[in-house]
C-alpha cells in the first residue's frame, strides 16, 4: 500500500507520504491496524545482528536497531518481538535509512505528531521509539564525525 | 462454568453505592469508559479517605509528636488512631508491633537492614519463594552481597504453587531468615503461609510475609499466622500513596537496631551519647507522612464496613467468572493457575506479545498491566518476557470482565 521510496526522496518526501497513508484512516483502530501491517512487513533482522549493543533499552519488548555506514549514506535495520514496536521501527527505518549521517542527525520527526498517534508516541510509553531515535543518531553522528576526520 | 453475569453472587454490599462511592472509576479514556483492572498495581480510592485528606490539610494540620499545642496534639491522636486501627485489622498484640513506613518496600527494607545485618553473617543462608516481587528479593540479595551469606529459593509447579516437601528440603542449619508472599501479584497465588510458617518456627527461623497483595482482599490475623514480621502498603488498600506498615513481633522489634536515625526515634541526645525511643517510635525518625497515615485509617474503616468476609466471597466469585470467560478466547492462556487464588490473572494470547495487547486494551478504556510485574525471575521460571495482567477489587463488576474479554477478543483480531 505505500510507495517504495528511492535513496533519493528527501526526509521531508518521506514524511509527508507516511501523514498522507495514515490520514486514510478516521480513527485510532484503522491507524493502529496499519501500524500493526507496517510492522509484519519489516523483514526480520538477521538473528547475528541481534546483539547486545544493538538492544534498545528501557522497552517492554525486545527491540533492535542495525546500523551501517555505506558511501556516506547510513542504512538501518530493525526489529522487535511486539508487533507495534515493529510498526514503528519499520516508519524510522523508511524515514531515516539511506539519508546522510547530518540529516539523519538532525532530523526532526515531525511526522510522529502528524500521524494521529500522539497518545501512543509519547516518551513515557515504554515502546522504544525514543531509544530508537536516539540510537539512529548516536550511529549518525559518530559517522558524521568520522567523515569530518 | 458461568455462561452469563447474572450467576456471579450477589454481594453482601451495596455494589452500586460502592462504585459511586469511588470518584475515578467515572470518568473516560480516550472517549470510552474507564476500565481499572489494575488494582494489584494500585487500588482507587473512596471519597471518604480523599476528603479526609482535604480536611486534614484545610483545618488539622499541624506536625505531631511532642508538640504542645492543640492543632499537634489533634494531629498526633488521628496518626495514632491509625495505629490502633492498623492494630485491630490484623490482629497486633499491640500497637507497639505497628511501625509506619513508606511502604511494603521499605518495611522490607528496614528488616533486611536491621534483623538482617545483626543475624545473618557468613555462609548463612536466606530463603525466599521463586514468586517473589523484587521488593521481597533484592534486600535479601543486598543482604547477602554484604554478609557473605546466599540465597535458597524455594521452587514453585507449573500451576504456580510452592512445592512444600523442596521448600522443608532448604532448611538448614545455616538458615536465617525466611521472606515469603502471601499472595503473589502476578500468579495471585495464595500462598499456604501458615504451614510455611510453622515449619520454619519448627527450624528456629523466623519468617516475614510480604502481605502487600493479600489485606486488600482477605483477612489477615498475624497472631493466628504466628509470622514475626508482615509488610503492606496503604495505597493497595484503597489508602494514599506514600504509607506502609511494618508489624513486627515485638521481642524481636525490641532486640533491632534502629534504621533510620533522627528525629522522633531517639529518647535522649548527647554528643556522646544517644538513646533511643521505645516501640514502635524507635523505627520511625523524621517527620512522616501524617496526612497518608491519617487517611489509612479511613480506608481501613471503610474496608472493614464493607467486610473482609463479603469482599472475598464476592471477588472470589468473580475471579472465577474472569477465568472462565478468558479461557473461552481461543489461543487465551492463564499464567498462574493455582487453586487458592485471588486478585490477579495473568495471561497470554498465543502469537501475540503483552506489550501489543495491553496497548489496544488500553485505546478500549481497559485498564491492566503487561510486562514482567516486577516479578523478573518469575518470568524466566516460566520462560516468558511478561504477562498481560488484569487485577480485580471489590468495586469491579461482572460487565468489567465482559469488557476486558471483549477487548481481548478484538486485540488478538487486530493482531492476528
Amino acid at each position: 500500500m505505500h510507495t517504495l521510496m528511492s535513496n533519493n526522496a528527501t526526509l521531508a518526501d518521506r514524511q509527508e507520504a507516511i501523514v498522507e497513508e495514515f490520514s486514510a484512516f478516521d480513527d485510532w483502530m484503522g491507524r493502529y491496524e496499519y501500524l500493526i501491517e507496517l510492522g509484519k512487513s519489516l523483514p526480520p533482522l538477521d538473528e547475528k545482528y541481534k546483539t547486545e549493543e544493538n538492544k534498545i533499552h528501557g522497552c517492554q519488548s525486545q527491540v533492535w536497531v542495525h546500523a551501517r555506514y555505506e558511501d556516506g549514506r547510513v542504512f538501518f535495520d530493525a526489529d522487535s518481538d511486539a508487533l507495534i514496536t515493529k510498526g514503528l521501527a519499520a516508519l524510522l527505518v523508511r524515514v531515516l535509512s539511506g539519508l546522510t549521517p547530518h540529516e539523519i542527525a538532525t532530523a526532526e520527526l515531525s511526522f510522529i505528531n502528524r500521524i494521529g498517534l500522539r497518545e501512543h508516541l509519547s516518551p513515557t510509553r515504554k515502546n522504544g521509539l525514543n531509544g530508537m531515535i536516539l540510537q539512529m543518531k548516536r550511529f549518525a553522528l559518530e559517522h558524521s564525525q568520522a567523515v569530518k576526520n | 462454568m458461568y455462561t452469563s453475569a447474572q450467576q456471579v453472587v450477589t454481594p453482601g454490599f451495596d455494589l452500586e453505592q460502592v462504585r459511586a462511592d469511588f470518584p475515578a472509576l467515572h470518568q473516560q479514556v480516550y472517549g470510552r469508559p474507564l476500565v481499572y483492572l489494575d488494582n494489584a498495581a494500585s487500588a482507587q480510592k473512596p471519597r471518604a479517605v480523599i476528603e479526609r485528606l482535604a480536611t486534614f490539610y484545610s483545618r488539622e494540620y499541624a506536625n505531631i509528636h511532642r508538640g504542645v499545642h492543640y492543632l499537634s496534639q489533634e494531629a498526633t491522636s488521628a496518626y495514632e488512631a491509625t495505629r490502633e486501627t492498623v492494630a485491630a485489622f490484623i490482629n497486633a498484640a499491640s500497637t507497639r508491633e505497628i511501625v509506619f513506613t513508606r511502604g511494603t518496600t521499605e518495611s522490607i527494607n528496614l528488616v533486611a537492614a536491621t534483623y538482617g545485618r545483626r543475624n545473618v553473617g557468613q555462609g548463612d543462608e536466606i530463603i525466599i519463594s521463586a514468586m517473589e516481587h523484587h521488593s521481597n528479593i533484592v534486600p535479601w540479595q543486598l543482604l547477602c552481597e554484604e554478609k557473605g551469606a546466599r540465597l535458597r529459593v524455594v521452587p514453585i509447579s507449573d500451576e504456580g504453587e510452592i512445592d512444600l516437601e523442596a521448600y522443608e528440603r532448604l532448611f538448614t542449619d545455616r538458615t536465617k531468615v525466611v521472606a515469603l508472599v502471601h499472595v503473589s501479584n502476578t500468579l495471585g497465588t495464595i500462598n499456604p503461609i501458615d504451614q510455611m510458617i510453622e515449619l520454619a518456627h519448627e527450624h528456629g527461623v523466623p519468617v516475614l510475609v510480604d502481605g502487600a497483595q493479600a489485606v486488600s482482599h482477605l483477612p489477615v490475623d498475624v497472631q493466628a499466622l504466628g509470622c514475626d514480621f508482615y509488610c503492606f502498603s496503604g495505597h493497595k488498600l484503597f489508602g494514599p500513596t506514600g504509607i506502609g506498615v511494618l508489624y513486627g513481633r515485638e521481642e524481636l522489634l525490641d532486640a533491632m537496631p534502629p534504621y533510620q536515625g533522627g528525629g522522633d526515634m531517639i529518647e535522649t541526645v548527647t554528643f556522646e551519647k544517644t538513646t533511643f525511643n521505645r516501640l514502635p517510635h524507635k523505627f520511625e525518625a523524621g517527620t512522616p507522612n501524617i496526612a497518608a497515615g491519617i487517611g489509612l485509617k479511613t480506608a481501613i474503616d471503610y474496608v472493614t464496613g464493607l467486610g473482609l468476609d463479603n469482599i472475598a466471597t464476592y471477588e472470589h466469585d468473580l475471579l472465577r467468572y474472569a477465568t472462565d470467560r478468558l479461557l473461552e478466547i481461543d489461543g487465551l492462556r492463564i499464567v498462574g493457575t493455582a487453586k487458592e487464588k485471588t486478585g490477579a490473572i495473568s495471561f497470554l494470547l498465543d502469537g501475540t506479545h503483552p506489550y501489543d495487547v495491553g496497548t489496544i486494551l488500553d485505546q478500549y478504556g481497559v485498564a491492566v498491566r503487561t510486562g514482567h510485574h516486577c516479578t523478573q525471575p518469575l518470568m524466566d521460571r516460566y520462560g516468558i518476557p511478561g504477562t498481560i495482567r488484569a487485577s480485580f477489587a471489590f468495586y469491579n463488576t461482572p460487565e468489567d470482565v465482559e469488557a476486558l474479554v471483549s477487548a481481548v477478543r478484538k486485540a488478538g483480531a487486530m493482531l492476528a
